[in-house]
């Protein structure tokens, strides 16, 4: 096993823990609640890279797969089933412990199907959908693939807004918690924020694990093969069609689990998670990381979220993520992450470093002479 | 359904396709020239409604559209001079995320000139309540302004790429810029006067429905989306046929409404175009060769 390969892995890790005792020490908790929501909006984003980056199919219909999650989750276990334990399916479900009962505010008992079941229906389905898309879509090219998945993107958003079973522009909310482990759950209880920021991050470390492997598969070298020249793939007996989809299959899958652990964790998600703003923001992100860049995607989406997310700049929001898309492919076409800038950037350091140690040696009088 | 109501919905599928197309028209206008779709120009239409809603306020309403129209088209060459024209190493979808991040920038200023306020230019003739009769149907005049000074923009453009010198260059420039500038045609000038042109038709088209649909600042970014699937469905680099797919898109979206609630015309209309994109992978009209293009 090749184990440098994940020294940024552990580096990550590493960071994770400062940042989480740093808060600690500072007292400033609640920046948590912020990195734990970036965290999910990255694992959408290294998933859209394996995409865009990898595969060289732009989709700019991620935020629909985010909410098909999403929404899948919240319906599922919104309803409450205590009237329906009579009939045999839920009776069956219920001996089997499929399902959770609890008392709410009024003292009511509410009966709901275990969040496992909605996270399994809503990969599912994310992953059926995608298929059933993916297959006639991804023929098209360029700017034309990218309306088709707009298009879909606009098909969940318009749908999400306009019907009641989605709670129209409310949205869902009353999201129960997931139970992850006995007594670890993922939710916005304050008490469990610390678990949940380390539960979020282990996602995204578990996803870049998959995703880097999957890179250096037989899958990731068919994908470069790809983008390198579709034509030239497929005459080398690449089958670059299921390739394409099987790809365009995985983001939508990790889209999807970041939109259900997300709406456990909010408790609720609403239709703006859908628009397609969010899916051109996740587009943006994956361009400024630099294309095929796992790691510029992450760290650019935990960046550009959290600081959105934190409302940093009150309502200049907005305005900052325009001036930051801009400055970074004025300067950096190829990302900020791209090991020429970063040679550039160690080149710049040793020059500074050693006229530094020069002008010390000549006693500080350099500018004289 | 009776004839009325079926003429009735078909102007105002024209009215609102008429604004699709000048859209679109701007983003073929600027692909042709330069390979990038702009994503910024559902902002020139905003602004071109916003400048001249203020103008409006001091002057008449003819040299106020004029003069918003004219400070849009200023507007297009100057994002092209500050940034377009800096980047020839960018790929298309850098170009592309590029125009995203100028139309969040356009969409912010506006916020902050004109605030969140929703905003109409007054009635080119009569007002909100005036309506003319045709064959039974009872639509605004608006309306026919509308349609009346679309058609006009399209026959203008037409002869201009098709008879003056500066629009035979502009198509030059599309065929193939390289071979255009060696026969001499000052191509960075081309790409220059695309964005004025693009900016232009945009923001004259947000004067025209301004009074019907109202302004606010927000509104480019839906206008951008529907524009662009026209443009796409038409077949990217030809601005008339965005005409065509423009009113088809817009008469789609009206019929729908009678069929199914408000809510859903989009889901509508969009699923008819993924149906017409995956049986003409090229477009209605579209070369082969463009929608092949991939340069991401």
């Amino acid at each position: 096993m090749n184990w440098k390969a994940y020294r940024p892995v552990a580096i990550l890790a590493v960071v994770l823990t400062i940042i989480q005792l740093l808060t600690l020490a500072t007292d400033t908790a609640y920046y948590l609640t912020q990195m734990t929501m970036a965290a999910y909006y990255v694992i959408v984003a290294v998933g859209l890279c394996m995409v865009m980056g990898y595969a060289g199919q732009i989709s700019l219909g991620q935020a629909g797969f985010f909410a098909i999650g999403g929404y899948t989750t919240a319906v599922l276990t919104t309803s409450n089933l205590t009237e329906k334990l009579e009939t045999p399916f839920f009776g069956f479900l219920d001996r089997i412990g499929l399902l959770i009962a609890e008392e709410n505010l009024y003292g009511e008992t509410v009966t709901y199907i275990t969040p496992w079941i909605a996270l399994t229906a809503a990969l599912v389905l994310a992953a059926s959908v995608a298929w059933a898309i993916g297959v006639p879509v991804l023929r098209l090219k360029g700017h034309y693939l990218a309306m088709a998945t707009m298009g879909f993107g606009i098909i969940i958003y318009r749908i999400v807004l306009g019907t009641r079973l989605f709670g129209e522009a409310d949205g869902i909310s009353n999201v129960p918690a997931f139970p992850l482990l006995p007594g670890v759950p993922v939710s916005s209880d304050f008490s469990v924020r610390v678990v949940n920021y380390y539960i979020a991050w282990l996602f995204v470390i578990a996803a870049m694990i998959l995703l880097m492997n999957l890179v250096n598969s037989r899958v990731g070298r068919a994908l470069r093969s790809l983008h390198g020249g579709e034509d030239a793939a497929d005459a080398m007996g690449v089958d670059t069609s299921r390739y394409k989809v099987v790809v365009f299959v995985i983001g939508a899958v990790f889209a999807a689990a970041a939109g259900v652990f997300m709406t456990h964790y909010n408790g609720g998600i609403g239709p703006s998670e859908a628009g397609v703003a969010k899916s051109v923001r996740y587009v943006a992100i994956v361009a400024v990381g630099g294309m095929a860049n796992l790691w510029g995607a992450l760290v650019m989406g935990l960046v550009l979220n959290f600081l959105s997310l934190r409302g940093l700049f009150g309502h200049f929001d907005d305005a900052v993520f325009g001036v930051v898309l801009v400055i970074i492919m004025m300067f950096f076409p190829d990302g900020l992450f791209r090991a020429a800038v970063l040679d550039r950037l160690r080149s710049r350091l040793k020059e500074l470093t050693a006229a530094v140690s020069g002008w010390l040696k000549r006693g500080g009088k350099g500018a004289e002479s | 359904m009776t004839s009325e109501q079926i003429l009735q919905y078909v102007f105002s599928g024209i009215t609102v396709g008429s604004i699709y197309a000048l859209v679109a028209i701007g983003y073929n206008i600027i692909y042709n020239t330069t390979g990038i779709i702009n994503l910024a120009q559902g902002e020139f239409v905003m602004l071109g409604a916003m400048i001249a809603y203020s103008l409006s306020g001091v002057m008449s309403l003819v040299p106020a559209i004029v003069i918003a129209v004219v400070i849009t088209a200023g507007v297009g060459s100057l994002l092209e001079i500050v940034f377009i024209r800096r980047m020839k190493k960018t790929s298309v979808l850098g170009m592309i995320v590029i125009t995203i991040g100028i139309s969040i920038l356009i969409r912010e200023a506006a916020l902050y000139i004109w605030d969140e306020q929703i905003r109409a230019l007054r009635f080119f003739t009569g007002n909100e309540i005036s309506s003319i009769g045709i064959l039974g149907a009872r639509i605004s005049p608006q309306v026919l302004w509308i349609i009346g000074v679309t058609s006009l923009i399209v026959a203008a453009l037409y002869l201009f790429f098709r008879f003056t010198l500066t629009g035979q260059a502009m198509r030059a420039c599309s065929d193939n810029i390289r071979a255009a500038k060696l026969c001499g045609v000052r191509t960075g000038r081309m790409v220059n006067l695309s964005f004025a042109l693009a900016a232009a038709i945009g923001a004259l088209g947000g004067c025209l429905v301004s009074p019907l649909t109202q302004t606010h600042y927000a509104m480019g970014t839906d206008l951008a989306i529907k524009g662009f699937i026209v443009a796409i469905l038409g077949g990217l680099g030809n601005p008339m046929a965005a005409v065509v797919a423009g009113l088809l898109v817009g008469l789609i979206e009206s019929f729908s409404v009678s069929i199914l609630p408000m809510a859903y015309t989009d889901v509508v209309s969009i699923i008819i175009l993924l149906i017409i994109l995956v049986l003409l992978p090229s477009g209605l009209f579209g070369s082969r060769q463009s929608a092949t293009l991939k340069d991401f």
